[in-house]
C-alpha cells in the first residue's frame, strides 16, 4: 500500500506536470499562432510600419491634439497594470478625483459648472483601459477639433468609427477605444 | 438597477443555472464510470495513462484515509514542484525579460497558494514571473488543485451514498484524478482557449512587444501564453492572474463577451456538482433544496453589491462625477472598474467570484463601497454560497447536519441526514470542520492588527485598513485569493502566515469532511419512518439557511462592525 501510494504520487506529479504544465500551453500557443496570429500576438498594430502600440492596451495620451484615455494608477505603463486600491474614503481618493477635476476646469472652465462622466476622472481597473465612455469623448471632441483645426463633424465621425455598442445591443458597455481614435486622428493628419 | 443590468445578469445566471443541469448528469456519469460520449476517444488514453501511474495503483479500493493520504502525499509533491520551480527560475528557460528566482518566502506563499486553489498572489506576474513559470508552475498547478477539490467531493459523495461494503471502496484517486483532467477539465480548456485569443487574449511564446508610441517615447508591452492560463483559471476556481490586474487587464479579458464566458467557466462546476451530488446520493429533491437555497443567497449578493456599485458615494458625488448612468456613460463607483464592463458587469463578476471562491476580479474590490465589499467577505466567511469546487458543496452539507442536529434537538427526534443517524463524533467532526474556518480568520487578523509588522503593509487607513488585514485572512482561509489590494503582502511575515492560513483552510477541512464522510458511510442505513424529519423539504431549506446565517454571523459579526459596516456609517452620513 505505501509503496504504491509512493510511486502513484510521484508519478500522478509529473505526468499532470508535463501534460497540463507543458504539453497544453504549447499545443494551445501552436493552435492559436495559426488560427488568430494578430490576436494572439497582443493585437499590435502598425502605422508606417512601426509598431505604435496595442489596440487593447492604453497608453497616456497628453496636450489639445489627442483624445485623453482614462487616468491611470499604473503610470499607463503596461509592465505595471493594476490599480489604485484606495478604499472608498479613503481621504487620497477624495484628493486625487479633485485633482483631476480641477485640472480640467482649469484648461476648459465651461465645466465648472457640470458634472463630468464618472469614467473621466476616475482611474481604471487595470491602469490600462483603452476605452473611454461615449460621453468622454463627446465632451472632448470640439476641443480636439479647435485643436487640430478639423471641422467637428468630422472628429464626430471618427468617434463613431471608434466606438464599439454592446454585445448583441445589451451586455457590456458602449465604448469609444481611444487608441483607435487617436492612431486615426495621427493617420488623417499625415496625410494631409 | 436599470433594465440593462437587470437583464444581463438574468440572462448570464439563466445561462449558467441551465448549463449546470446536464453538466451535473455528466459529471455523475465520468465518475460513475458510465459511458459518456467521449468514451471512444478518451478510454485509450485514460488507459495509456492508467498504465503510467501502474495498473495496480490506479485499480485498488480505497477508503476515505486511503484516499485522502494519496491526495495529500500528491499535493505535496505538487506543491514541492511548484516552489522548486519557481525557486530557480533564473537558470530556466523562457525567461525573456531575465527575472530571477523567487526569495524562498514568496516561493512558499506562492506554491501553498496555488496548489490549494486560492491563487493568491503577492507578486505581479508581468515583473515578476517567467513565461516558463506561468506555465510549468502556475497552470500546472491551476489544474493539480481543480482536479483535488472535484474528486474530493466525489469520494465525498461516494460515502454518502450509503455504500454497501461499509465505505472500504470510495474510489480510486488517480483513477478519479486522471478522469477529471481527461473529462473535464482538459476538453473544455481545449475548446475555450481559441475563444478568448479570437476575442484579444495572447496566446504566444514571445517575450514583451516594443511600441514607438505616436507622441515619441516607447512602451514595452508583455505577452505570453495567456489565454490557455486564463481558461483554467476561471474553469477551476483559481483565480491567480497572469497580469497583476487579473481580470481587468485587457488582455486577460478583452470584451464583454470574454466577460461572461469567464463567469459561466467559474460556476460551472460548483453548480453542476449540486446536481451530481443528487445524482450520486440518490437524493435528487435534497438536491433540489440545496441548489435553491445557495442560489438564494447568491442572488441576494449579487443585489446588494450591483445596487452599492450603482449609487456610488457622497465622496463620488461631491466630486462633481455624473452619479447616475445615462446619456452615453455609465456613472456610480467607476473608481477601479474597466470602462467596457461598467459597473453591472464588474460587480457581478467579482461577487460570483467570491460565491465560487474562485478570487479572479475583474475591477478592484479595494475600492468598492462599503456594503459591496462586505457582501465578498460574507460570501468567503460562510464560504458555501456554492463555494469552490468541491469543497463549496461539502461545506453546505456540514452546514446541514449542525441543522439536522439543532433541528433534532428542537423537536425532540434523533438526527437523522441521508438515512444515517447524526451522532457524536459526526457532530464534533462537523462542528470542527465549521470551526476552523473562523479560527483561522480571525486569530491570525488579531495578530496583524496587533502588530506593527502586520499594520506597516496597510494600503489604507481607518477602518478600511481594518477590512484589509481582515479580507486577506478570509480570503486565505476560504482559498478564495482575491484581495483588498491595497495591502503588501509580500513580506517574511505575511507570506509565511498567509502561506499557513491557506494550507490549515485547504487540507484541514477536506480531511475533516471526509472523516464525516467515512463516518457515516459505515453506519447501517436506517429505513426513513413517519417519525423521521424529513430534510428535503422547503421548511427544512429554510432552517438551513438560517443556520447558516446564525453560525456565520454570530462569528464574523463582531470583525464586520469594525471594518465594511463602520466605514459605511462613516461615509453615509445618515445611513
Amino acid at each position: 500500500m505505501w509503496r504504491e501510494t509512493m510511486t502513484g504520487a510521484l508519478r500522478l506529479t509529473l505526468l499532470v506536470w508535463v501534460v497540463c504544465g507543458l504539453c497544453y500551453p504549447l499545443l494551445e500557443v501552436g493552435i492559436n499562432e495559426l488560427a488568430f496570429p494578430a490576436a494572439a500576438n497582443g493585437s499590435l498594430v502598425r502605422l508606417n510600419h512601426r509598431i505604435v502600440g496595442s489596440r487593447l492596451i492604453g497608453e497616456r495620451f497628453t496636450g489639445p491634439l489627442w483624445f485623453a484615455g482614462r487616468p491611470s494608477a499604473a503610470n499607463d505603463n503596461p509592465m505595471r497594470s493594476g490599480a489604485s486600491n484606495l478604499g472608498p474614503a479613503s481621504r487620497r481618493l477624495r484628493d486625487h478625483l479633485w485633482a483631476r477635476r480641477a485640472r480640467l476646469v482649469r484648461q476648459h472652465p465651461s465645466l465648472a459648472t457640470r458634472r463630468l462622466p464618472a469614467d473621466m476622472i476616475t482611474s481604471s481597473g487595470s491602469g490600462l483601459d483603452p476605452d473611454i465612455s461615449p460621453a468622454n469623448a463627446d465632451l472632448q471632441a470640439p476641443w480636439v477639433a479647435r485643436a487640430r483645426h478639423l471641422p467637428l463633424a468630422r472628429v464626430e465621425a471618427l468617434i463613431t468609427h471608434a466606438t464599439r455598442g454592446r454585445w448583441l445591443g445589451l451586455f457590456g458597455e458602449p465604448r469609444v477605444n481611444v487608441q483607435v481614435l487617436n492612431w486615426t486622428l495621427a493617420a488623417q493628419s499625415g496625410r494631409r | 438597477m436599470t433594465a440593462n443590468g437587470f437583464w444581463q445578469i438574468t440572462l448570464i445566471l439563466a445561462a449558467a443555472f441551465a448549463l449546470s443541469v446536464p453538466f451535473g448528469r455528466y459529471l455523475a456519469r465520468v465518475f460513475r464510470n458510465e459511458h459518456t460520449w467521449l468514451d471512444t476517444l478518451l478510454n485509450p488514453v485514460d488507459r495509456l495513462l492508467g498504465h503510467v501511474i501502474g495498473r495496480r495503483t490506479v485499480e485498488m479500493p480505497m477508503s476515505w484515509k486511503e484516499y485522502a493520504l494519496s491526495m495529500l502525499i500528491t499535493n505535496g509533491l505538487m506543491g514541492l514542484l511548484i516552489y522548486l520551480i519557481l525557486s530557480v527560475q533564473g537558470t530556466l528557460p523562457l525567461n525573456p525579460l531575465k527575472f530571477p528566482d523567487l526569495n524562498p518566502f514568496l516561493a512558499f506563499n506562492t506554491a501553498a497558494s496555488f496548489i490549494t486553489n486560492t491563487n493568491w498572489q503577492n507578486y505581479s506576474g508581468e515583473t515578476t514571473l517567467s513565461l516558463f513559470s506561468q506555465m510549468a508552475a502556475i497552470t500546472f498547478a491551476m489544474f493539480a488543485a481543480a482536479a483535488t477539490g472535484l474528486v474530493v467531493a466525489i469520494a465525498f459523495f461516494r460515502a454518502l451514498a450509503a455504500p454497501a461494503d461499509g465505505g472500504r471502496n470510495l474510489g480510486n484517486f488517480y483513477r478519479d484524478f486522471i478522469r477529471a483532467l481527461t473529462r473535464v477539465l482538459l476538453p473544455l480548456c481545449l475548446v475555450v482557449t481559441p475563444l478568448l485569443v479570437w476575442q484579444g487574449s495572447p496566446e504566444t511564446l514571445h517575450g514583451p512587444a516594443v511600441a514607438h508610441l505616436v507622441q515619441g517615447g516607447a512602451q514595452r508591452i508583455p505577452l505570453g501564453p495567456v489565454a490557455d492560463l486564463e481558461v483554467i483559471k476561471q474553469l477551476g476556481t483559481n483565480g491567480g492572474g497572469f497580469f497583476n490586474a487579473n481580470s481587468a487587464h485587457p488582455y486577460e479579458n478583452p470584451t464583454p463577451l470574454t466577460n461572461i464566458v469567464e463567469i459561466l467557466l467559474m460556476m460551472l462546476t460548483s453548480l453542476s456538482l449540486v446536481v451530481t451530488f443528487g445524482i450520486m446520493v440518490g437524493q435528487r429533491r435534497l438536491a433540489r433544496v440545496m441548489y435553491t437555497v445557495m442560489a438564494l443567497m447568491l442572488v441576494v449578493a449579487i443585489g446588494v453589491a450591483v445596487h452599492a456599485e450603482w449609487a456610488g458615494t457622497p465622496v463620488l458625488a461631491g466630486s462633481g462625477i455624473m452619479i447616475h448612468a445615462g446619456h452615453g456613460q455609465m456613472g456610480g463607483n467607476m473608481v477601479g472598474k474597466e470602462t467596457r464592463f461598467g459597473i453591472t458587469d464588474s460587480a457581478l463578476f467579482d461577487t460570483v467570484s467570491t460565491a465560487f471562491t474562485t478570487g479572479s476580479v475583474n475591477s478592484a474590490l479595494d475600492s468598492y463601497t462599503p456594503l459591496a465589499g462586505m457582501v465578498s467577505l460574507v460570501q468567503m466567511m460562510l464560504n458555501c454560497v456554492f463555494g469552490g469546487k468541491g469543497v463549496g458543496t461539502m461545506n453546505f452539507l456540514m452546514y446541514g447536519i449542525f441543522a439536522v442536529f439543532i433541528a433534532g434537538l428542537m423537536v425532540g427526534r434523533t438526527p437523522e441526514f441521508l438515512g444515517k443517524k447524526i451522532e457524536r463524533r459526526e457532530i464534533v467532526l462537523a462542528s470542527l470542520a465549521l470551526l476552523v474556518h473562523p479560527l483561522i480568520i480571525l486569530l491570525p487578523t488579531a495578530w496583524a492588527l496587533a502588530s506593527p509588522t502586520g499594520v506597516a503593509a496597510l494600503g489604507n487607513t481607518g477602518s478600511h485598513g481594518l477590512s484589509e488585514i481582515l479580507y486577506a485572512f478570509t480570503s486565505a482561509a476560504a482559498n478564495n485569493g482575491s484581495a483588498f489590494a491595497g495591502l503588501n503582502a509580500n513580506t517574511p511575515w505575511y507570506n509565511t502566515v498567509l502561506g499557513l492560513v491557506m494550507l490549515f483552510g485547504r487540507y484541514v477541512s477536506i480531511i475533516l469532511m471526509l472523516a464525516v464522510g467515512g463516518s457515516l458511510a459505515a453506519k447501517p442505513t436506517v429505513p426513513s419512518t413517519i417519525g423521521t424529519l424529513r430534510t428535503d423539504t422547503a421548511l427544512f431549506g429554510g432552517f438551513w439557511l438560517a443556520t447558516i446565517i446564525v453560525v456565520g454571523a454570530l462569528t464574523f459579526l463582531p470583525a464586520l462592525v469594525l471594518g465594511p459596516l463602520a466605514e459605511f456609517f462613516m461615509l453615509y452620513p445618515h445611513g
